[in-house]
């Protein structure tokens, strides 16, 4: 049935630009995930790295037998856990931040490549996604970081390695959409070069989507980066990671449950943040989202 | 005058809080066909919603009644109104090509109305939808049932949702501009089904059209709609050759007919439109709301 | 999918297979450790070690190691395991039903799961319930499947011990299977004692593996019932009498099938991929824990086959929800 038109209709109603919600809420919590890297030496109450056999696998200081100077307890070797889980914050957040942005430099550039040029150029990127997208991201990673050993630069790398198809499928598709658009042909038929219409028209209009996939982007880095710690392929396993605490953790998941809860409850924390930030950003950032 | 089979009385209806049904008060007889006629926005298809229950969820019944067979249908029990669409009311929709299900068999999707609603068995369902099949004239009725909906023309699924309309042998027909989306060689062989098939079943039907044209040719009662408001209201002989109402006069100039060239034909005039429009704002103005 | 399109996406298999063959065996190549150097006992001659090496073929050149391979691989030899000194082709189907039985279990929950969702929040249009469904969506999103089951472990393993968290069958069990599909195999013979067991040292793993999927499924298919719910032929099914409920899954539910399916197919196969890190977490025997195990001895020619066969599996995933879609749509069925 034809949906009966409503005569006089108002003019749609021109409504404010409320701030998303799970934007705040996002940013609130990156923020202070953000300040608690910067200033891990003041707010920690203990060297990470310090060890003190006779205070060893003390439970949160809540509970029986804890000590009050050892707020989350300590791990087999004594280390004070809530210090490692601040200074660990450090090597996640940097993970998370130069990973996610150089997997989305790269991708990017290969999807604005591939979407606008189309022909041999988008032939050889799509090839390339389709070898990508046959393996299994978690095991690609984990070789890459076994090739490439141990070391904060190599899960870095890895990350990149292994994600820039994420930013490449979705900016591909993007492209191809906005090369249609009228404002793209007016840009050629002024005879602007094709890389010039790349760099001013097309990518100001694909950089919300990019920057929303960098937010979703670096709660996975976070993610692959405890992966690797897990397995034993990350960064030393003295410096504190939340991955590393992890596999410690499941080693002893039976006489000290925290030490695995807790660096889990920090990761879920952090990628529950970037997502919200992510979801976010995608309602202020698109047109027709933005009411 | 016997009892009315649907009964609508002064209804308001407002679609997000803007009137679409400015007090509208029609009457269909059992065994008749009543035409409802106006322009797109007229509130034409808002009527037949209210009586199947499809308003939208914006949409609020503000004031009056749809009665049929006495009983007011939206204020009524939820799984009394469902029997009573399941059997004694149907609608025969406006566009046959998505009025299907795309991704299910014709006969599943005319035999499952019957075993449900009906409690027939699958093979009495069967052999009913295939009856029905060759109601509409559909030859190779078995062949269509195992048939997809894309795998016919409009012409045929427009007649397939006219024998599953039928089908349930309801009382009531909601025709919603069936035929406007067909060819015109098709549009007359669908007019005549539906004017032979409620003969034959001494079914009422509520002929929603914006065509004079198609009234003339089906209807015995005619109710002539604009923004919300009825204009004319009386027997088809009457309303057509002797409309009272100038604005049935212009729709009536504007209609194309057999007997004079297209050329004369002229649109409703722009002053007329305009001042019925205000005549509507003005009630809009003196019932706030949409109550009487 | 017509004839021509499945045409197209099989032709385009066998170079996709060679693509990441290549990948992984130059990559592979520059990997630092020696695998030799692991599997050699302490004060063996540095003749020993070159003849052993000369074995495995790791002296000769880059292209001609990997010409070598695609020779082997051409008539179905993957290989010999460095570190388990095995045929690598029988290693892997040793492994792989188990995988296979995980991912189909997690598949079967994430299915379920999701629907149910969806149907719950779409019935729930604008309700409480709708809010509810999208929160537990937004949440089971975004933590992944690794975190989801270190958490199953923590609650269902330690704090509230009631599954078992390690391995797929408890070892004091006098069971013995003739085939390696021993859930099958299990429910097959009725041995459902057995059964029970089996189930209950997949049931986390499977959920973890589960989880993200379903709540991508309930997010996709929840907004295609929306669409299909307010689509003429459901609107026609409410005109008929028909209650909302029926309506959802009798007009709506199978025609929002199909774009749930395409859309959520990529993600499919991150299911299986999520296999190899979930199987380490709980000592599950298949081979995503022995890649780990792989990786970790650098037994090349064993990473390597563990390697094709996931790409084998993916790439036939994909053909599979294609062939799906065309069995869900039958405006695509042809001939």
């Amino acid at each position: 049935m034809a949906e009966p038109a409503t005569p006089a209709a108002p003019a749609p109603r021109r409504a404010s630009h409320p701030i998303d919600a799970r934007l705040v809420a996002g940013a609130v919590v990156i923020g202070a995930l953000v300040l608690v890297a910067l200033f891990a030496p003041l707010i920690a109450p203990h060297d990470p790295l310090e060890q003190d056999l006779l205070y060893s696998m003390l439970p949160p200081s809540w509970q029986a037998g804890g000590e009050p100077g050892y707020l989350f307890g300590t791990d087999s070797l004594g280390r004070d856990i809530l210090s490692r889980l601040i200074y660990a914050t450090r090597v996640a957040l940097t993970v998370a931040l130069i990973a996610a942005l150089l997997a989305a430099a790269i991708g990017s550039l290969l999807g604005l490549l591939a979407g606008y040029f189309g022909g041999a150029v988008d032939q050889a990127v799509s090839r390339l996604i389709e070898v990508w997208m046959a393996f299994p991201p978690v095991l690609l990673a984990i070789v890459l970081a076994a090739v490439l050993g141990a070391g904060l630069s190599s899960v870095i790398v890895a990350i990149v390695v292994v994600d820039w198809t994420r930013f490449a499928r979705v900016v591909r598709s993007e492209t191809m959409v906005e090369r249609e658009m009228e404002y793209v042909a007016s840009a050629r038929t002024l005879g602007l070069s094709g890389v010039f219409i790349l760099w001013k028209e097309v990518l100001p209009n694909v950089a919300p989507l990019i920057i929303t996939l960098v937010s979703v982007e670096m709660g996975i880095a976070i993610v692959v980066e405890a992966i690797l710690s897990f397995v034993g392929l990350s960064i030393s396993t003295d410096f504190p990671t939340w991955g590393g605490m992890i596999a410690e953790g499941r080693q002893v998941v039976y006489q000290t449950p925290w030490l695995l809860g807790l660096p889990i409850a920090a990761i879920v924390v952090a990628v529950l943040g970037f997502n919200l930030m992510g979801d976010g950003l995608r309602h202020a950032l698109d047109p027709v989202h933005r009411r | 005058m016997s009892t009315p089979l649907l009964k609508v009385e002064d209804l308001v209806v407002t679609i997000a809080g803007q009137p679409v049904l400015r007090d509208v008060s029609l009457s269909v007889a059992p065994g008749e066909v009543h035409g409802l006629v106006g322009e797109s926005g007229a509130g034409k298809s808002t009527i037949g919603k209210a009586v199947l229950g499809l308003l939208p969820r914006s949409a609020k019944i503000t004031h009056g009644f749809v009665m049929v067979d006495g009983v007011d249908l939206p204020g009524m029990a939820e799984a009394r109104r469902r029997r009573l669409l399941a059997k004694e009311i149907a609608l025969i929709p406006q566009d046959p090509m998505t009025a299907l299900n795309p991704v299910k068999r014709i006969g599943v999707q005319m035999i499952a109305p019957l075993t449900r609603h009906l409690g027939l068995s699958r093979k009495e369902a069967r052999a009913r939808a295939l009856a029905g099949l060759e109601e509409v004239a559909i030859h190779d009725a078995e062949a269509v049932l195992d048939r997809y909906p894309h795998e016919l023309s409009g012409g045929m699924r427009q007649r397939v949702l006219i024998a599953m309309a039928f089908q349930t042998t309801p009382r009531l027909i909601i025709a919603d501009e069936p035929t406007t989306a067909l060819d015109v060689t098709v549009q007359r062989q669908i007019l005549a089904l539906i004017r032979d098939l409620q003969a034959r079943h001494e079914a009422a039907v509520l002929f929603v059209t914006h065509d004079l044209g198609v009234v003339a040719k089906i209807c015995d009662r005619v109710t002539v709609l604009h923004a919300g408001r009825v204009l004319e209201q009386g027997s088809c002989a009457q309303v057509i050759e002797h409309p009272q109402h100038p604005y049935t006069q212009a729709l009536q100039a504007a209609t194309p007919r057999f007997d004079r060239p297209a050329d004369v034909l002229s649109p409703v005039p722009a002053s007329l439109a305009a001042s019925l429009w205000k005549d509507a704002s003005e009630w809009d103005r003196r019932h706030p709301g949409g109550t009487l | 999918m017509g004839r021509t399109a499945l045409l197209r996406r099989l032709l385009l298999v066998p170079p996709t297979l060679v693509g990441v063959a290549i990948v992984v065996f130059v990559l592979l190549r520059v990997v630092p450790g020696d695998p030799i150097a692991m599997m050699i006992p302490p004060g063996a001659s540095t003749e020993d070690i070159d003849r052993l090496r000369a074995a495995y073929g790791l002296d000769q050149s880059i292209a001609v190691q990997m010409l070598a391979w695609f020779r082997d691989l051409a008539t179905g030899h993957l290989g010999t395991s460095i570190s388990l000194r095995q045929n690598v082709g029988s290693l892997i189907l040793g492994r792989l039903p188990a995988t296979l039985e995980l991912v189909a279990l997690a598949t079967l929950i994430a299915i379920v799961l999701g629907t149910a969702l969806a149907l719950i929040g779409a019935f729930y249009r604008r309700r409480a319930g709708e809010w509810a469904v999208d929160g537990i969506i937004g949440i089971v999103v975004a933590i992944p499947d690794f975190l989801w089951g270190l958490i199953f472990i923590l609650v269902f393993g330690v704090l509230y011990p009631v599954l078992p968290i390690s391995g797929r069958l408890d070892p004091r069990l006098p069971v013995e299977f003739t085939t390696q599909f021993y859930l099958v195999e299990a429910l097959v013979t009725g041995q459902l004692s057995v059964a029970r067991v089996l189930l209950s040292h997949m049931l986390m793993p499977a959920l973890a593996l589960a989880l993200p999927l379903s709540a991508i499924i309930a997010r996709v298919l929840k907004a295609s019932l929306a669409v299909a719910e307010s689509a003429d032929y459901a609107q026609m099914a409410k005109a008929r009498g028909f209650s909302r409920r029926a309506v959802l899954l009798n007009e709506a539910l199978p025609n929002a099938a199909i774009p749930t399916v395409t859309l959520t197919g990529v993600q499919f196969t991150f299911l299986v991929g999520g296999t190899v890190l979930i199987e380490r977490i709980f000592s599950y025997e298949g081979i995503g824990n022995m890649a780990v195990d792989a990786v970790i001895n650098r037994d090349l020619p064993l990473i390597q086959g563990i390697v094709l066969t996931f790409a084998v599996l993916f790439i036939a995933i994909n053909l599979l929800i294609d062939i799906l879609v065309t069995f869900l749509n039958p405006r695509l069925r042809r001939g």
